[in-house]
């Protein structure tokens, strides 16, 4: 059974039509990727997934249950954590407080010491433990998008979802990125939609990729066969895919 | 441990010092010190919700009014225990502060402002309504007078008491779910932090704090609950002294409550203008420029002092 799954979602937003009866799954230890050009609807289906917006129709189910009626505070309990396109940090607290904050679900009852000590190895683990006492405002674009993982990777998730988690990176960050994530995968289990641009890094890490344009599913399927379908190629006139090869 | 260590050091001289001053002090300077305590407890309270939370409030002489009452009406009418009154207020309040956070979910910025400005306006003219349970606007006063000498012991205890109780409530897991929200409300829901339970529950803490301080506020005016005592001009002047101590920090508003508490006494004292009507315009002048000079507050200062530090 899926871990996650939209079936017929759809949203709109004035006329236009974000989600048109989305459905997509994520398997059980797997890297989904979600890719479409500009506006395809990949964060729409993000913030429908943590209860940020609502569904006109259709379902998200976690775990075999629909999630629409659970708050949006409560989606980080049930396993869900996620990171933000554009970078939604606690500017005004250190590195170590953000992800504290990520271990809000995990540290009622539980000593401030544990709680700190767990912090500090999700900072390592994300290879940024040495920022953990400076202010998150003013870091590297590419620190503060370690941060979030760790932010959210403190929580104990059963599945990670990844807003553009390589944007702004170097050649060198996202090869990084690349193993990490594969770690995610294979060593702590862990279950990732992966929305995100570059195509290299989607296509080698995926094992499922979904395509979306205008809202709607173009095509979904192992990334070999994405690659070559016309339809994708159409989408992105092209350009983008061959570099993946 | 060890980096608590110069908060520690601080606390505890500054314990000693208040400890040993009224020893030398006149009698009306005891009941000015006092004053200080007073405030600091009302700024304590602002920080919590303005400071750390990001909800504006410039109503909350509304609040010392409920607790002040509390504390009037409690010892006129049942001859309570004047040190009882106090904890009485803080539940008291505690639960108006709650009432009021509920709907003030719903407001932000500006409005929220106006919601709770109207509150300042409107709480303090209520004892007028209920006037023979109340004493109208003449007011109503607790069954004993308190020397200066008490006054200063107990409103002192009482600011160390709600310095500790705020610095617990904002050190580990609520304080930091107070100021996620404060800097983005999406990152903290989606941290899992409830935004209205934290909201609320902000706003209980904050209320009760003020609510203590009103009572103390009372009884250093001799025991009378008065509307006139609780207008508008107290909201300000609170969220004045959170302003100069630094908000979304602790560690100035002990500056922060001197400021209101002393500087209209001092400007009255200052030459050519300061007299009769002048003294306003002295301590305005003075906002302006402290403003100016500190818009982070005293507490702003202290990053900026340990850079200087790391520099030399
Ligand atoms: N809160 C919103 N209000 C109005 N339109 C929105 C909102 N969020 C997304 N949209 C629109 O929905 C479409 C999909 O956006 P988005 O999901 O952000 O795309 P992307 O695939 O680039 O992440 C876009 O046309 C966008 O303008
Ligand atoms: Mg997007």
């Amino acid at each position: 059974m899926a871990l996650l799954s939209l079936q017929n979602a759809t949203l709109r937003f004035g006329g236009i039509v974000a989600l048109d009866d989305v459905s997509l799954a994520v398997e059980p230890g797997t890297i989904a990727g979600l890719i479409g050009p500009n506006g395809a609807g990949k964060t729409t289906a993000f913030n429908v997934i943590t209860r940020l917006y609502r569904l006109e129709s259709g379902d998200v189910t976690f775990d075999g249950r629909s999630i629409l009626r659970t708050p949006p505070s409560r989606i980080v309990r049930l396993g869900i954590a996620r990171t933000f396109q554009n970078v939604e940090l606690f500017p005004t607290m250190t590195v170590l407080e953000n992800v504290l904050v990520g271990a809000h679900t995990t540290s009622l009852f539980e000593r401030e010491a544990n709680v700190r000590r767990s912090a500090l190895e999700t900072l390592d683990l994300v290879g940024i433990g040495n920022v953990a006492h400076l202010p998150a405002a003013g870091l590297p674009f590419g620190t503060m998008k370690r941060v979030e993982m760790a932010r959210a990777l403190v929580s104990k998730p059963r599945l990670l979802l990844l807003d553009e988690p390589a944007g702004g990176l170097n050649h060198e960050e996202v090869e990084e990125l690349a193993l990490f994530l594969r770690r995610l995968r294979d060593e702590l289990k862990l279950s990732v939609l992966l929305v995100e641009h570059h195509m290299n890094l989607v296509m080698r890490v995926s094992d499922h990729v979904h395509v979306l344009n205008f809202g709607r599913t173009i095509a979904s399927g192992p990334p070999a066969e994405v690659q070559r379908d016309p339809k994708v190629i159409e989408a992105y006139l092209g350009g983008e895919l061959e570099g993946a090869a | 441990m060890r980096r608590n260590a110069p908060a520690l050091v601080a606390v505890a001289v500054a314990a000693l010092f208040f400890a040993l001053l009224p020893f030398g002090l006149s009698d009306y300077h005891r009941g000015l010190a006092a004053s200080v305590a007073v405030y600091l407890i009302a700024i304590l309270g602002l920080n919590v919700l303005t400071g750390y939370t990001g909800q504006i409030s410039i109503g909350h002489g509304a609040f010392m009014a409920i607790g002040g009452y509390t504390t009037a009406i409690m010892s006129h009418y049942h001859n309570t225990n004047l040190i009882l009154t106090l904890p009485l207020a803080f539940v008291i309040t505690f639960g108006c502060g709650v009432l009021v956070g509920l709907p003030a979910l719903r407001l932000s910025g500006v409005y929220l402002a106006l919601a709770t400005f109207a509150l300042a306006v409107s709480i303090p003219q209520l004892p007028l309504k209920f006037s023979k349970f109340t004493g109208g606007s003449a007011g109503i006063s607790a069954s004993k007078s308190v020397s200066n000498s008490w006054l200063y012991g107990v409103s002192w205890s009482t600011a160390a008491i709600a310095f500790l109780f705020t610095w617990l409530v904002l050190r580990g897991r609520t304080g930091r779910a107070f100021r996620a929200i404060r800097d983005s409300e999406v990152a903290a829901t989606s941290s899992g932090v409830t935004l209205a339970i934290y909201k609320t529950l902000a706003f209980g803490v904050s209320a009760a704090l003020a609510g203590v301080a009103g009572s103390l506020f009372v009884l250093a005016t001799n025991g009378f609950a008065q509307p006139n005592e609780f207008s508008v001009t107290l909201s300000l002047k609170i969220l004045v002294g959170a302003a100069v101590a630094g908000l979304g920090s602790l560690w100035g508003v002990l500056l922060g409550a001197a400021f209101i508490a002393l500087l209209p006494t001092l400007s009255a004292s200052a030459p050519l203008i300061g007299s009769a009507h002048g003294q306003d315009v002295v301590f305005g002048l003075f906002v302006i420029v402290v403003m100016i000079l500190l818009p982070t507050g005293v507490a702003g200062l202290i990053p900026r002092l340990r850079r200087l530090r790391v520099k030399a």
